[in-house]
């Protein structure tokens, strides 16, 4: 069964969306999402924005934060804290992988 | 249907406690999370544990799937004759039946103990589906598109929920990204008591390629060059994304060497390309004839040249 796709969007780093719409997708309390922005775990496009916009990967970062939320029971400070270790993890790997490439070794 | 036995997922006797449960799925949870685990088949993992977890944390779902009767995981069984009643037992096959999404779809029915709505009223959103789908770098650099199957639950007449394979052709956008996604609102599981249907992810990944390793917007490949090559430089052909193009191999090349070519890499979907670097790797034959050992002896006897001087 083929279905139309006209609804994909991709979540990219260049469209943007607003802080609202995160939270409406994500299920995040609006507490949970300003925590994570307080902590730089999202950033804004501007941060000197009257209404901030935030960049469509976000949305993958936030239901993230939910999922981890939600699967071990975390409250505030642990979903920031164990964002911001996600966070350098997914740093760290990129890091490799950039010098796997480099040095042509196997992943 | 096939039976899912969620004690032995979470390795849990069935007299197990609220306690035990919530202990045992954590413990895996800690393990198999997709989030925290580096297990290549953590994600398959977590699916099963956080199923089971789902149905034996819950005292009202557990006792209905504890009405099914002990059976051994993967046992093909027929429901019990009041649950095949209310799916119309001549009109719905249980078949290809999920036996989560049974238990979901009793929740949402309010089927469950006599027809009354025993669980809160709450909206539930659906659950959200993820996949996976593998395209070559070719694609990357150009755009095109793939088809991506999922297996999703469709509804029959009856409200029976069977998993169906959905065939969805993406547009991937030149320059996408390893680990991008793809996301359609309202194409995963459905709510419940009202809650919006979840949402379905598609995940990008770069299939390895034969001979260009990926970071970011940068290539990489091992250019090999002879010995000749790399002490007399070269005009050398090398394959990029693009076509072929010709490279100026300086004289006095080591290996090891990083040669940039400058937008030569993948593209971005705003700003530029990335580069493409030709790391230099020099070879010597595994057999030399007679005369080329001759003129190796000739030029080590003339040569200054210390290697592990430097």
């Amino acid at each position: 069964m083929k279905m139309n796709a006209s609804e994909w969007v991709w979540l990219n780093n260049h469209d943007v969306c607003s802080a609202r719409n995160l939270i409406e997708v994500s299920g995040l309390s609006s507490e949970e999402f300003d925590e994570l922005v307080d902590v730089g775990v999202i950033e804004p496009v501007d941060e000197t924005a009257q209404v901030k916009s935030f960049h469509l990967r976000y949305v993958v970062t936030v239901n993230t934060a939910r999922r981890l939320r939600d699967d071990f029971d975390l409250d505030l400070n642990g979903v920031a804290l164990a964002m911001t270790l996600v966070r350098r993890i997914d740093e760290l790997h990129e890091e490799l992988a950039a010098t796997q490439a480099r040095l042509g070794l196997e992943m | 249907m096939k039976y899912k036995d969620y004690y032995q997922t979470l390795g849990i006797e069935q007299t197990a406690t609220i306690d035990d449960v919530k202990k045992a799925y954590r413990k895996l949870a800690h393990k198999y999370h997709p989030d925290v685990s580096k297990d290549p088949k953590g994600e398959e993992k977590f699916k099963e544990i956080a199923e089971a977890y789902a149905t034996l944390k819950n005292a009202e779902k557990r006792q209905e799937y504890d009405d099914l009767g002990k059976r051994t995981a993967g046992e093909s069984f027929t429901p019990p004759p009041e649950w095949q009643q209310h799916y119309g037992a001549s009109g719905s096959s249980f078949e290809d039946v999920d036996i989560s999404d049974l238990l979901n779809a009793f929740r949402s029915s309010g089927f469950a103990n006599g027809s009354t709505r025993r669980y809160a009223n709450r909206p539930l959103p659906g659950v959200d589906y993820s996949v996976k789908v593998s395209v070559s770098l070719e694609i990357i650099f150009s755009g095109g598109e793939t088809d991506v199957t999922v297996e999703l639950p469709k509804y029959d007449k009856n409200g029976l929920p069977h998993r169906t394979p959905h065939t969805f052709r993406i547009t991937i956008p030149k320059g996408a990204t390893e680990g991008q996604r793809l996301r359609l609102a309202g194409k995963g599981g459905p709510g419940t008591d009202g809650g919006k249907p979840g949402d379905l992810y598609v995940i990008l990944n770069i299939a390895p390629h034969r001979l260009f390793r990926v970071t970011g917007r940068d290539l990489f490949f091992d250019l090999v060059l002879a010995p000749w090559e790399a002490a007399l430089g070269a005009k050398v052909e090398i394959p990029t994304l693009g076509g072929t193009l010709e490279l100026d191999i300086k004289p006095g090349t080591s290996s090891g060497q990083r040669l940039r070519l400058p937008k030569r890499g993948l593209p971005a979907q705003q700003g530029d390309h990335g580069n493409l670097y030709a790391v230099t790797q020099i070879v010597v034959p595994k057999v030399t004839s007679v005369r080329e050992r001759e003129l190796y002896e000739q030029l080590a006897a003339a040569s200054d040249f210390k290697a592990r001087a430097q």
